[in-house]
């Protein structure tokens, strides 16, 4: 085909079906490749296990239990009230990830701190009672945690993640 | 040079499907220079470590489960119950780490001899990619026991893509089918190790159609310029690699039958808990240099960044380096820098073994640092002031120095 046809009647009518035939096929592939990409998301069974109901009426003050939501470890602490002055004492701006512990607790429960137990440098499991601070320290990177679940040294970016959780009474929480 | 044969069967089937001719064409009559030296062994033997992996791989498939109920006990029942199990899961474990010893040799061999360089800058670029499938394969396949070091190990690697600016934590729950590694990341992890090998084969496909276009280099970093130069894969290099593979099987036996677990950790015994993690996770061997720059910067982001760029840097290579002599046989300055940046590897690969703390971190920090001065600095700027020494004028000469009687052409 010559240069000259091009121009000619059908050229501009061929470069339309062109285009818009690309611009099908395009939309089409996207649309066919999306179910092979999300089938690797979360699926149904997984995102119905949302949500754990835990009673707490058994943890003493100074104790930790480690309790397990959506196949993550949840850390539900009762803290003494020198871990409480100890999280309230630091000033909010000198912190690597900036958060008053007033924020991280439900409002009147000062004593009860739940944190995702999930490091969030790489996801490793911190231990409870130590570190520098006496909150939580990562053995995977040396991330140290204080007593609000508050990164203050190591690789960590952010704080101990506070999940979505409810007083449903007293001495029952659900978590999710 | 083609294929010549009398039998008119081969005749029939060649002329309609040249098989025969494009395997003697390779494995045959290929020429390589005649001075080939011990550290040009490591491709030959790559390839029987790929088929030795995928065999073993596909029967150790035919008895294990991919389910967190059954993972690690179906790899007991391997190792107690199923005929000969044991042989074949040591083989196919210390396999990989065989596998990966002859990779840095090889890849070390590259960085020695200048075979990045011009014209072979695909070949070493498919190389490292190659080296990144390996990689992934590794990681996954380490997985699949569902041990602690399975389980921490999956859980850490995966929520390196976290640190990543907004679609991070999308990104990792997509690749764990889950709010934490479980079912379904075992599950794809199982599937993809199964098939990434045939992904690596495809590559080798390429690596060798590469390599056969622009020919082998070989210790003196010239090109072959006449029949003196070359001598014919076989018999030559089929003898000197069935060699290579005797002398690498036996490491590999003394391993597999005396120390089928020294490579590996203990800790991977114990069947995964994703309630408490180990007190000190460390991956394979075969990744602790780069675990090692991935804990040497304190900031998450530009850790993974740095240990990402460790690898992707060796892309560029071929142009950082700005010398136009190849070998480091003829680079006096070169030669040092190269055995000092493998010690750095070395350094590197010990620090990621130790807990990220005190001296080891500055150490690890040190040698991160180093890693990168010798690519992006040294050896762009040795290219500019290294006087090289003068090299010979062909393969043949350097070679039959000193024996005179000898006379060239005799392998024309």
């Amino acid at each position: 085909m010559s240069a000259a046809s091009h121009g000619g009647d059908g050229g501009e009518r061929r470069d339309f079906l062109v285009i818009t035939a690309g611009a099908f096929v395009g939309v089409g592939a996207v649309g066919l490749v999306w179910p092979f990409v999300d089938q690797m998301n979360p699926s149904a069974d997984v995102l119905a296990l949302s949500s754990t109901e835990v009673d707490i009426s058994g943890i003493e003050p100074g104790q930790s239990v480690t309790i397990s939501w959506r196949g993550k470890p949840v850390f539900v602490r009762r803290r003494t009230a020198a871990e409480i002055e100890a999280a309230l004492a630091v000033d909010v701006d000198d912190l690597p990830d900036p958060e008053s512990d007033d924020a991280r607790h439900k409002e009147g429960k000062a004593e009860w701190l739940v944190v995702l137990g999930i490091c969030t440098h790489l996801g490793c499991v911190p231990l409870g009672y130590a570190g520098d601070y006496d909150g939580w320290f990562c053995p995977c990177h040396g991330s140290h945690y204080d007593t609000s679940g508050r990164i203050r040294k190591g690789p960590a970016p952010a704080n101990l993640e506070v999940p979505e959780y409810a007083f449903l009474t007293d001495t029952q929480i659900k978590i999710g | 040079m083609s294929f010549q044969t009398d039998n008119k069967l081969i005749k029939w089937f060649d002329d309609r499907l040249p098989l025969v001719s494009v395997m003697h064409h390779t494995f045959v009559q290929h020429p390589y220079p005649r001075n080939l030296n011990v550290a040009y062994q490591f491709g030959s033997i790559l390839g029987v470590m790929l088929t030795l992996q995928i065999v073993t791989g596909i029967v150790l498939a035919m008895h294990y489960t991919a389910h967190t109920s059954m993972a690690f006990d179906s790899v007991e029942h391997i190792m107690r119950d199923v005929n000969y199990g044991w042989l074949l899961r040591y083989m196919h474990a210390n396999g990989a780490s065989m596998f990966f010893i002859a990779v840095y040799l090889h890849m070390f061999r590259g960085l020695y001899y200048g075979s990045y360089k011009a014209p072979r800058e695909m070949i070493w670029m498919i190389g490292v990619v190659i080296l990144l499938v390996m990689m992934a394969t590794g990681f996954m396949g380490y997985v699949l026991p569902w041990g602690q070091m399975s389980f921490w190990g999956a859980t850490v690697i995966t929520n390196l893509f976290s640190a990543l600016p907004v679609v991070g934590d999308p990104i990792v729950t997509w690749l764990w089918g889950g709010f934490a590694v479980d079912n379904p990341t075992l599950n794809r992890f199982f599937s993809l190790h199964y098939l990434l090998p045939f992904v690596i084969f495809g590559l080798v496909f390429l690596h060798l159609v590469a390599l056969h276009q622009k020919g082998s280099t070989n210790p003196l970093g010239i090109e072959i310029k006449g029949p003196a130069d070359y001598i014919s894969f076989h018999p030559y290099f089929t003898v000197k690699d069935f060699f290579g593979f005797a002398a690498f099987g036996v490491i590999f036996a003394v391993f597999v039958f005396w120390f089928p677990n020294y490579l590996g950790h203990p800790d991977n015994y114990i069947p995964a808990d994703p309630l408490v993690t180990p007190a000190h996770i460390v991956p394979e061997w075969y990744f602790l240099p780069f675990y090692a720059i991935l804990r040497s910067v304190p900031d998450k982001l530009m850790g993974v960044l740095a240990m990402f760029a460790a690898i992707g840097v060796l892309f560029i290579l071929p142009w950082l380096d700005r010398s136009r002599v190849r070998s480091a046989a003829f680079r006096p300055q070169y030669k040092w820098f190269f055995w000092i940046f493998a010690l750095d590897c070395i350094v590197l690969g010990y620090a990621g073994s130790q807990p990220a703390e005190g001296n080891m971190l500055i150490v690890s920090r040190i040698a991160t640092i180093y890693y990168f001065v010798h690519f992006i600095f040294l050896m762009p700027v040795l290219g500019w002031f290294e006087r090289p020494k003068p090299l010979p004028t062909s393969i043949s000469e350097a070679v039959l120095a000193g024996k005179a009687s000898t006379s060239a052409g005799e392998n024309a």
